[in-house]
């Protein structure tokens, strides 16, 4: 086992699936030589692979995403990255209408094994173009998988995965988690696809969170624990597939649930999963559902209006503490 | 010079369009067509031109205006008719319909229906063609109405950069839906927009099979030397509306008979018989075949089942492969 960041396990799941496989290839925009990336995750790969695999483009989201779906459909695995999740907004119609609905608009015949990679989220006051949330946009279009790592483990064997499959996943970073560390083992791994993971056990109360949000629930956690509220942290580590059994589990064991999630919470990520609950798992709630997500606001350059919006860990023990008594 | 054989191929396949074309407007009034159409009647030289040069294993992407493509890129029309009349075995068994025909296994990429966004993807197709250094080409069909999206800027300027092995193909019948080009261009040739990007633009008598043909050999044959993308402009007519939902009645009295004169199948059957590789026999016997084929393609179709409901649930995602530890 090993420590690693999670940017440089990102680097190192790269680096490998590139040596496995020669159809893998990168493409984005300063991801080359001089910067390897805006958040540093490909440094060094062009100087290991070359500039054919992995390739500056200029500032044009919709062809890197329209040139991945072409690529991918004619037998190569492009990685793609988008220097900022909200600039997915620029390549929309490439990644909705035609890497997610390639496969089925076309009867099945063809593949679209294209990663998009693009780091999200609020903490470092870069204001509203460069710190949404956008997960449930991606969430909502059949077709696509969305990845959410938290960990540096699940970050490695998530980005194996996906880009091993045979379909477009979105491949969610959130920025805070590049720099924290994660045991790793030294060995080839992979993690499933619509498999949860429990980050804490507990019996009073099922936390659902996902990216930075995790490492956020599970410091709640912990300060709860000492109050003798014991937490259950579940992380379902892909949004699509979604492990609703996990979920369900977890539910039925406390009785209790609060969803943590950095996006707006109107018809956000919070909500599909209360309506997993509701639907699944009514019967074994003995509190109502509890939500703590983005109040739906873009999110705010001054230091204290981005932390009032983003969920803490004050704001979820207090959700807590609303529903366990 | 083009052999006879080949220029009475080309001659067949622009046949072929366009019966097949006017029997799928003739269904549609039938009501045995769900959703619209939009025919592809009128601009066949450019097609069969385009295509006459691509090997099976080059690709080709299409538009909503996409049947033409098909056939000449060498779909069987049984297939794209049963696709259009949304049956099950049709290409996309019935997923797709009129402006969403694929056939993979011709290198035929599809056809979509959201004006322009094809073009990065034949970008995309040439990268991967370049990384595989496996000297296919694409065919990137579109109209002139794409040539104002933003996809066309990028796709266009991304393949200029890295000398990728893709022809465009613009398509210009002179309006996007109702929409005249001279209302939203301030240039009369689309070709005109290659400069910006650096790469050889030129514009053609779309009507005319072998100027089509032409430009795109020799477009063709830099692409697969490696020498990058063209742009060629095709100068053709929507002999139709947009779709059957349109009359047209935007259209300058006198434009479409102005146009009809120039029709590219009778100006190339002229030209053929001027050349002794036709004769008014061998012409009417052609045209018999055509008709028979697609007269099949419908029978076909007809006979063919609608899918069962619950396929609509089939072909989201992929079954995952090889995603275990190695």
């Amino acid at each position: 086992m090993r420590e690693v960041t999670v940017r440089d396990v990102l680097r190192e799941a790269l680096r490998e699936e590139m040596q496995r496989d020669k159809s893998v290839f990168l493409l984005g925009e300063d991801i080359g030589r001089y910067w390897g990336g805006a958040f540093g995750v490909t440094k060094g790969l062009a100087q290991e692979f070359g500039d054919e695999r992995v390739r500056d483009t200029p500032i044009s989201e919709s062809a890197i995403i329209g040139v991945g779906v072409g690529a991918a459909i004619t037998g190569m695995r492009p990685v793609a990255e988008i220097m900022f999740g909200d600039l997915s907004a620029l390549a929309m119609d490439q990644i909705a209408n035609q890497a997610a609905k390639i496969r089925y608009m076309f009867g099945g015949q063809a593949k679209a094994p294209l990663v998009i990679r693009a780091p999200f989220g609020a903490g470092v006051n870069i204001a509203s173009h460069h710190s949404q949330s956008l997960e449930a946009w991606f969430m909502h279009t059949s077709g696509l998988q969305v990845a959410v790592p938290s960990t540096s483990y699940d970050a490695k064997g998530l980005l194996k995965t996906a880009i091993r499959g045979s379909n477009p996943v979105f491949f969610i970073e959130h920025k805070l988690l590049y720099p924290i560390k994660g045991m790793i083992p030294d060995e080839d791994y992979t993690i499933p696809f619509g498999v949860a993971d429990i980050k804490r056990e507990g019996s009073d109360v099922t936390i659902i969170a996902t990216l930075y949000m995790v490492h956020k629930a599970l410091a709640a956690a912990e300060k709860l624990s000492k109050e003798g509220i014991n937490a259950e942290v579940v992380d379902p580590r892909t949004l699509t597939p979604l492990d609703r059994q996990a979920i369900v589990k977890s539910v039925k064991k406390t009785g209790r649930i609060v969803i943590v999630t950095e996006d707006c919470k109107t018809a956000g990520v919070s909500a599909e999963i209360a309506a997993v609950v509701a639907e699944e798992a009514l019967d074994y709630l003995d509190a109502p559902i509890k939500r703590v997500a983005e109040p739906d606001t873009p999110i705010p350059f001054s230091p204290p209006l981005e932390k009032f919006v983003i969920p803490d860990e004050k704001s979820i023990i207090k959700a807590v503490k609303e529903i366990v008594h | 010079m083009i052999e006879k054989t080949k220029l009475l191929e080309m001659y067949q396949r622009m046949l072929e369009i366009r019966l097949f074309e006017e029997k799928v407007f003739e269904l549609y009034g039938q009501n045995l067509v769900p959703g619209t159409i939009h025919l592809y009647a009128g601009e066949e030289a450019v097609a069969v031109g385009v295509c006459t040069n691509l090997r099976k294993d080059d690709y080709i992407t299409s538009t909503h205006r996409g049947h033409g493509h098909c056939i000449a890129k060498g779909a069987d029309m049984s297939r794209v008719m049963a696709e259009i009349l949304g049956r099950k075995t049709g290409y996309c068994k019935g997923k797709g319909g009129s402006m969403h025909i694929a056939d993979f296994s011709i290198g035929m990429l599809g056809a979509t229906a959201v004006v322009g966004a094809g073009i990065p993807i034949a970008a995309g197709a040439g990268l991967s063609i370049k990384l595989r250094d496996t000297e296919q080409v694409v065919g990137c069909f579109f109209g002139d109405g794409a040539s104002n999206q933003g996809t066309f800027h990028e796709g266009i300027n991304m393949a200029a950069v890295w000398r990728l092995p893709v022809v465009f193909v613009c398509e210009n019948n002179l309006y996007a839906m109702g929409t005249r080009q001279s209302m939203v261009m301030a240039i009369e040739n689309v070709s005109d927009r290659a400069v910006a990007y650096g790469i050889p633009g030129i514009t053609v008598d779309g009507n005319d099979v072998l100027a089509a043909y032409e430009a795109s050999r020799q477009a063709v044959n830099r692409a697969r030397k490696g020498e990058g993308p063209t742009l060629i402009e095709c100068k053709t007519y929507r002999q139709k509306g947009h779709s059957r939902f349109d009359p047209a009645a935007y259209r300058p009295k006198g434009e479409v008979e102005e146009w009809l004169k120039r029709d590219p199948i009778h100006r190339f059957k002229t030209k053929l018989v001027e050349m002794g590789a036709l004769t008014e026999e061998e012409d009417q016997k052609l045209k018999n075949e055509a008709a028979e084929a697609v007269e099949k393609a419908v029978k076909f179709a007809l006979e063919s089942p609608f899918p069962e409901p619950e396929e609509a649930l089939e072909d989201v995602y992929a079954e995952q492969e090889h995603v275990n530890a190695t």
